[in-house]
């Protein structure tokens, strides 16, 4: 495996509205979640939690800002409000921990994560706290260390598998597949393989090829696991101390560019809900549906959208197998159109499942054929410029938007 | 009969015999497929790498049993078990034996289906390494998994009904004779790829070492075997493995039933370096070779490498030398392999032998193992009839293991779970 880039280096800000603003984020109603359905926070992009305005009062009026800008607070203001603030990977960190001290047979393993403390920093210090066995830094061999911790599963423990990036789990696929998701049912229901796999994936800054990969798209399939992504620091933290409790094994996808991410999250312990969509922008015209980076394009785009006069209605399906139907589905009863953006490459991902779906339970509530923006099925080019075509841009998203709204 | 009991105190374990006649020593290991069938066995002949092999030195024998060894006479005292030990040994052996003759009757008469690996003729293996674990330990094994699951202790009703694909199997029918898995008598599988099993076991003794060190439980110290064969020993997998269970000093066995062949490649065809032994020691584990086909040789350094294991000090590499008399599956039409390879094999039926070491040093007659022999038939005929009987899986079992958490299924459009759905019980949901 090639050595990857350091976190700082390579999750350069996507741009100027990455982050979350903070001022403008308030959890009124802020409780602890059980994984139960119903219980996730409608987080409005101006700030407010459901519940607490009722919608009409805005309609018809230009919302300014559509998407959260950078923090301009200054650190007295911060001091006051409630909640901590912090970046995506230490809000991973920060459930990664808080699960490690409730329940001492979870542990780590994964290449690098003891005493460099992940690659990507999301175990840094946990190995001094809790171990080298607990946070074992294993050789390179990704197949065999995947077993590893799929028996070690099977026979009680709750492993977490880091995959240094996504791309590497390839080698693990034989794992993956027949073990972690098959061996639940092949053994009658007698074993339970309650792992954790995650990593970053996805299209960064220039990494090539081979760090560039979607590995969500070929997981898809594999009967018996879960998937879900990652895409603020407060849905990472809640997701990932959800996969860790769940029996099921799940799969967390994580971004290499999301990781320096801003956000205050709450003080309390929260869990959120594997299986739910999340709706980051609820709106009338067009459902766009999205998950992990793309989500920052699709925010980015709204705010064109917003001042060109359009209302969409933005969703982070979160859970990529299986997808929030519900969700999905009282959107598609509102607005009748569907645009989904994705990293995924166009043939086999997650759009393309996610598009097969849509259609099967909801076609005859759609007046126009579903859209999907994908990156093109096209080895990640290393030069900048080429890169930035393969995958999804703001300015692609506002045109299928008006296209789609004719 | 060349009988691997009759000349205990000689080869093949001592490294100082370098010119041997293979054909003359107790346990010869031979390489016919130079030969295979362009040229009968020439006595002669003695291929060079099994001359090699012949040198490989039993690493962890405990003095005790190389003492008892030097002394000619068999007097009860120098035996190397005693008559309840040999009783359990032989009724093991036979049971494999029996039930996997019976799969055989059974799949011809279409009551099983599939790929069927059966094991006559390596018995030895499984019994003399398995009936020395206590319930905890654990037990992976590969396709060729029903004796490991029989010797672990699952009942041959649950063995033969998974077989027949009927609900009171050990897998509920749903794995069939690949995946052979049981909480309850820790047998962690039954794998159909070569070589995805060993990881598992890894990870299971890498559980018993943390369970110890982390969790400070004082007396977790169960132990893993994982069983596969010598083509699984070019897999990466199974080096990776090597490498993790000794750097970590997992306590973990690696045994290797080495039978010569991988469906219709031979070991010699597919391996640089055939003495898989050797490739112990390269990662700093002892690497013992042990004739395969003597349950008592097996046993003895199964003591060693368990003990170790459980101890604390680490993993061992056991290469079995070893045969099937059948093909690779019941759908293999064995070809390749030369008729006097098998002849010659055949003569050295671990079952016999150990009928033959027991009676010549009268520690049973005849009628006891008669009477075992009798007694494991109509183990495996009420099997057999229980088998039969019981009910195949209903529509409703579908969808029931596919997750431990049923949420798994996600939620449908009407903002229910789908697991809630009626449908899903009956299974005739759509997923």
């Amino acid at each position: 495996m090639a050595a990857i880039l350091q976190a700082v280096g390579a999750t350069t800000a996507l741009s100027s509205t990455n982050s979350f603003d903070s001022k403008r984020l308030r959890f009124s109603s802020r409780r602890s979640l059980s994984v139960g359905k119903g219980n996730f926070f409608v987080v409005r992009s101006d700030g407010r939690s459901n519940g607490c305005y009722p919608r009409d009062r805005r309609a018809g009026q230009l919302v300014t800002n559509a998407v959260a800008t950078k923090a301009d607070s200054s650190t007295a203001s911060t001091a006051s409000k409630p909640g901590h603030e912090l970046l995506l990977f230490e809000a991973l960190r920060e459930g990664l921990e808080e699960e490690m001290d409730r329940d001492p047979s979870v542990c780590v393993m994964g290449e690098d994560v003891g005493h460099y403390g992940g690659s990507y920093k999301v175990t840094r210090d946990l190995a001094e706290k809790y171990g080298d066995l607990r946070v074992l830094d294993t050789p390179i061999a990704e197949n065999s260390f995947t077993g590893m911790a799929i028996g070690a599963a099977m026979t009680g423990l709750r492993p977490i598998i880091e995959g240094m990036n996504m791309g590497f789990l390839l080698l693990a696929f034989n794992q993956i597949s027949n073990n972690c998701g098959m061996l639940h049912y092949t053994s009658g229901g007698q074993f339970k393989i309650p792992v954790v796999i995650r990593g970053p994936g996805g299209v960064g800054r220039q990494l090539g090829a081979e760090h560039s990969q979607r590995l969500e798209s070929y997981f898809q399939s594999i009967p018996g696991i879960q998937m879900v992504a990652c895409s603020t620091p407060y849905n990472a933290k809640g997701l990932m101390k959800a996969a860790i409790r769940s029996e099921n094994p799940v799969i967390l996808f994580e971004h290499v560019l999301l990781y320096n991410l801003k956000e205050r999250i709450p003080d309390e312990e929260y869990v959120l809900n594997l299986e739910e969509a999340e709706m980051v922008r609820p709106g009338e015209h067009v459902t766009i549906l999205t998950y992990s980076r793309m989500r920052y394009h699709v925010m980015q785009a709204a705010k064109t959208l917003v001042n060109k006069g359009y209302d969409p209605e933005v969703i982070d399906i979160r859970s990529l197998k299986p997808f929030d139907l519900h969700t999905i589905g009282n959107s598609v009863k509102k607005t009748h159109r569907v645009l989904i953006v994705e990293e995924c490459m166009r043939t086999g991902g997650i759009g393309a499942s996610l598009t097969a779906a849509i259609s099967e339970n909801f076609h005859d509530y759609l007046d126009a054929p579903i859209v999907c923006l994908s990156s093109q099925d096209v080895p990640t080019p290393y030069a900048g410029t080429l890169e930035e075509v393969t995958v999804v841009q703001p300015a692609q998203i506002v045109a299928a938007v008006e296209q789609l709204c004719q | 009969m060349s009988c691997a009991f009759a000349t205990i105190q000689s080869l093949p374990l001592t490294p100082e015999n370098h010119s041997i006649n293979p054909l003359k020593t107790s346990s010869p290991f031979l390489g016919f497929t130079r030969h295979l069938r362009l040229n009968p066995l020439d006595n002669n002949k003695s291929p060079s790498a099994s001359i090699r092999r012949r040198q490989s030195s039993v690493v962890a024998v405990s003095d005790v049993v190389k003492e008892k060894k030097l002394k000619s006479n068999s007097s009860l005292s120098n035996l190397l078990i005693t008559k309840e030990e040999g009783l359990e040994l032989y009724e093991d052996m036979v049971l494999g034996r029996t039930f996997e003759d019976m799969c055989a009757q059974m799949y011809y008469r279409g009551r099983m289906f599939g790929f069927v690996h059966l094991y006559n003729g390596q018995e030895a293996v499984s019994t003399g390494f398995i009936k020395l674990l206590r319930k905890e330990d654990c037990v992976v094994s590969t396709y060729r998994d029903h004796v490991h699951a029989l010797s672990k202790g699952v009942p041959a009703r649950q063995v033969m009904s998974e077989l027949f694909g009927k609900t009171t199997g050990c897998c509920r029918g749903q794995g069939g004779s690949m995946h052979m898995f049981s909480k309850e008598f820790n047998v962690l599988g039954g794998f159909a790829f070569i070589g995805e099993g060993i990881p598992v076991a890894t990870g299971a003794a890498f559980t018993s070492k943390y369970r110890r060190e982390v969790l400070k439980e004082a007396d977790s110290d169960h132990v893993t075997l994982a069983f596969f064969g010598d083509g699984t020993c070019n897999n990466g997998q199974f080096f990776e493995c090597l490498n993790m269970a000794a750097l970590w000093k997992l306590p973990i066995v690696f045994v290797v039933e080495n039978n010569l062949w991988a469906i219709g490649m031979s070991h010699l065809r597919a391996t640089s370096d055939p003495e898989i032994w050797k490739k112990g020691p390269a990662f700093g584990m002892p690497g013992v070779h042990v004739d395969g086909m003597d349950v008592l040789k097996v046993r003895e350094v199964a003591v060693e490498a368990v003990a170790r294991a459980r101890r604390g000090d680490g993993p061992t590499l056991v290469e079995c030398e070893t045969y099937r008399f059948r093909g690779h599956s019941l759908a293999d039409p064995d070809e390749l392999r030369d008729p006097a390879e098998k002849a010659h094999y055949a003569t050295r039926d671990p079952i016999a032998a150990l009928k033959n070491y027991m009676i010549e040093n009268k520690l049973v007659n005849e009628a006891e193992l008669k009477a075992i022999d009798k007694k494991i038939d109509e183990v495996i005929e009420d099997s057999v009839e229980f088998a039969d009987a019981s009910p195949l899986p209903p529509r409703s079992q579908l969808l029931e293991n596919v997750f431990a958490d049923p949420k798994g299924f996600g939620i449908g459009p009407d903002g229910r779970y789908r697991c809630e759905d009626p449908k899903f019980t009956e299974g005739t949901a759509h997923v």
